[in-house]
């Protein structure tokens, strides 16, 4: 059943929420204590650079006039927004647009990946694990499982950069590209390309452990219930069970994490892309905080944020196709 | 009704005259109806429960069970006993072992060599040990901020959206989505940056919840969804028990289970983000202040990842944040199933078999209502 009406209010909240973030990136501007404006303008000051001379600077590249009422800066830093200027960088002296239009695909390009693999596995491991419950295949699995759920992604990312990468060279230490091959659709070009994401990639594994536990988990509950004991009384072979009742159940609820997951890992690519040395969204937005360079931090914040939100609201619609009794309904009000 | 009934006689008052009116009215009412069984109020239950009674029942279901259902659990026994080691050693460990300084030994000793230092020393002669040691105290407070204030946002957020419906459900859940919504380590990146937060850890732990209510909040309210119908809250409503008692005393208790399960999932979040800031070198360290997150960029400043003979100098941070994630994991697991009626429910056989006085009386029944939470 199409459920127009939800799908309005969760488009509607997800531009909310994108109100929010620029609110916020405002705020974290303006407002905080310690703010970035008055210590971008005391740093050029302290450069030589004469008091109103540095305001304008200042005022062009975080889009905040410093000398607007906060009412009337916040309309101009929407405006501007919405526009896409989201600033100059001060390290780089480039829009911060340019930066992040370099940046984005290597990122998507490698959490597209990490987010495949680890839910694939995550659902064959777990789906295994249930079947032979308490069996040694289970026993084994979980341990791997509760194993790979405890190392955090970037030690794992760490071990593999020393033992794969120094160690033993079989895959290159940092970059994100060949070097002296042309960039373009050629094979030594894109095998090159697949080797450099290699390791981020491999590190994302980890997530497919707790995901594979869950899993388990929702098997285990759905080997319990009556319909499967109605299923097998009535006669249906094996593979129906397993296909239709069984998993169709169990990978609804992980569909959920799934979606969680997403956030997860635009956030766990800053620290990815620094041990890699990898340059993509994550990276800039170390680097920008390292600088204090706030029109590229905010500008990365944002950004992610909203790869985050569509990700996440794409998810979230199609959703519904999967499982016909998702959808928000408004709730009774005591 | 209590003001009411409290003062005697209201002089001056009109209401008064027609419920004494009405009162006597009432019972005669009652009284013509039927005979012994008239009402339902009367009737007094058949098994008697003195307070000894009721004291060993409340101690087999919230101390007794728990802890034999876990010692019966291998994942349960190592989990407690991971993270008790770790408690001990934030503990009583920094009484123990002296802090080290720099040259303390010579530099890069590998780990097991030199019994003096056994997980090693650093390229400054630091021992690895004692570092190890030191940090866990700092660590443990911010998880045990952490944690808490992610749980109790989370499940207070969740409980009263849940609950209450309607607008503020609308309100709540549009704030929580927003957090949900939100990238979580990105946004502690850069309030770690901005904000003074220093070096003190509760406040690390406190600022590393901001991003991590959002997704408890959610699970709790569709949690809470799921038993806002069922007799006993309709029951509680209809007598007019007010909201916060409602979602305190009735909803909240029946999610304990699933929040202290969450407890130690936000924990090992704690941990990981926390170590993360550090190790980015975001949130300020002094020399005096290291923990695993500055050991882990120590080492990798320093280039231990290619430099022969100075693995261990990551290794043994990574293991330590790998065996208490490995601990808090299991107890997660072991909890579930201690919260588990279907776990318990075998455990009271067991126990009852075992010659529990209350087993072999007729009141069997009267435990059950008490252990299935």
């Amino acid at each position: 059943m199409p459920n127009i009406g939800w799908r309005i209010r969760r488009i509607g909240q997800s531009v909310f929420t994108l109100w929010a973030v620029l609110t916020l990136t405002f705020v974290l501007v303006r407002l905080l204590p310690g703010n970035p404006m008055g210590a971008m303008i005391e740093q050029l000051i302290r450069q030589g650079v004469n008091p109103a001379r540095a305001r304008e600077l200042v005022s062009m590249r975080l889009s905040v006039d410093p000398n607007k009422p906060i009412p009337l800066a916040y309309v101009d830093y929407m405006a501007n927004m919405l526009q896409g200027n989201l600033g100059m960088s001060m390290y780089y002296s480039e829009p911060v647009v340019d930066i992040i239009a370099r940046a984005l695909p290597w990122t998507l390009f490698v959490l597209s990946w990490s987010l495949f693999i680890s839910f694939f596995l995550g659902v064959v491991v777990g789906a295994l694990m249930a079947y032979w419950e308490g069996g040694k295949l289970d026993v084994g699995l979980t341990s791997w499982a509760i194993m790979m759920g405890s190392i955090p992604y970037y030690v794992l990312a760490l071990l593999l950069l020393i033992f794969c990468a120094y160690r033993w060279g079989i895959f290159p230490t940092s970059g994100r590209q060949p070097t002296g091959v042309p960039p373009g659709f050629n094979w030594a070009y894109i095998s090159g390309i697949v080797h450099h994401a290699a390791l981020p990639v491999l590190s994302m594994l980890v997530a497919s452990g707790v995901a594979s536990l869950g899993m388990r988990g929702n098997s285990i509950r759905v080997l319990g219930e009556d319909y499967l004991r109605v299923a097998r009384l009535r006669g249906l072979s094996d593979l129906t069970i397993s296909t239709q009742y069984v998993a169709r159940n169990a990978v609804l609820p992980m569909y959920t994490a799934f979606l969680i997951s997403i956030g997860e890992m635009f956030g766990g690519s800053v620290v990815l892309e620094q041990v890699f040395s990898y340059r993509g969204l994550g990276w800039y937005m170390l680097s920008a905080t390292y600088q204090r360079d706030y029109p590229l931090m905010m500008g990365m914040f944002t950004v992610i944020t909203i790869a985050v939100v569509i990700a996440l609201l794409v998810a979230d619609l199609t959703y519904s196709f999967v499982d016909p009794r998702a959808g928000g309904q408004e709730s009774e009000s005591y | 009704m209590t003001n009411e009934s409290d003062e005697p006689t209201a002089p001056g008052d009109g209401a008064d005259p027609f419920a004494d009116w009405e009162d006597p009215d009432r019972n005669a009412d009652a009284r013509t109806d039927g005979g012994n069984v008239s009402s339902p109020f009367e009737v007094v239950s058949e098994y008697e429960e003195s307070r000894g009674d009721r004291l060993r029942k409340l101690y087999d279901t919230y101390v007794y069970a728990p802890i034999a259902i876990i010692w019966r659990d291998w994942r349960a026994r190592i989990g407690f006993s991971i993270v008790l080691f770790y408690l001990l050693m934030g503990i009583v460990g920094p009484y123990l072992i002296d802090p080290t300084q720099v040259a303390e030994g010579p530099a890069l000793v590998e780990p097991f060599q030199n019994w003096e230092y056994p997980l090693g020393t650093d390229n400054m002669g630091r021992d690895l040990l004692s570092q190890t040691v030191h940090s866990t105290s700092t660590i443990l407070k911010m998880i045990a901020s952490g944690a808490l204030v992610t749980v109790a946002v989370g499940t207070l957020i969740g409980g009263v959206a849940g609950y209450k419906g309607g607008t503020t459900d609308t309100v709540l859940s549009s704030i929580t989505d927003v957090f949900i919504n939100l990238p979580g380590f990105p946004l502690v990146m850069i309030l770690a940056a901005l904000l003074p937060v220093g070096e003190n850890p509760y406040m690390v732990g406190v600022l590393l919840s901001v991003g991590a209510w959002g997704g408890l909040a959610r699970a709790i309210r569709s949690q809470v969804l799921t038993i806002r119908h069922e007799s006993y809250v309709e029951a509680a409503r209809g007598m007019g028990i007010p909201t916060h008692r409602i979602v305190f005393k009735e909803i909240i208790p029946q999610l304990m289970p699933y929040v202290v399960i969450n407890l130690t999932n936000a924990a090992r979040r704690v941990i990981f983000e926390a170590v993360a800031l550090y190790y980015l070198a975001i949130l300020p360290f002094s020399s005096s202040s290291l923990n695993w997150g500055v050991m882990l960029n120590q080492a990798y400043q320093e280039g231990a990842h290619y430099t022969a003979g100075a693995l261990h100098w990551f290794l043994v941070p990574m293991a330590t944040i790998i065996g208490i994630s490995i601990g808090l994991i299991l107890l997660g697991q072991s909890l579930d199933r201690v919260f588990n009626p279907r776990v318990r429910a075998r455990h009271e056989k067991t126990t009852g078999e075992g010659g529990e006085p209350d087993a072999d009386e007729p009141n069997e029944q009267n435990t059950n209502v008490v252990g299935g939470i």
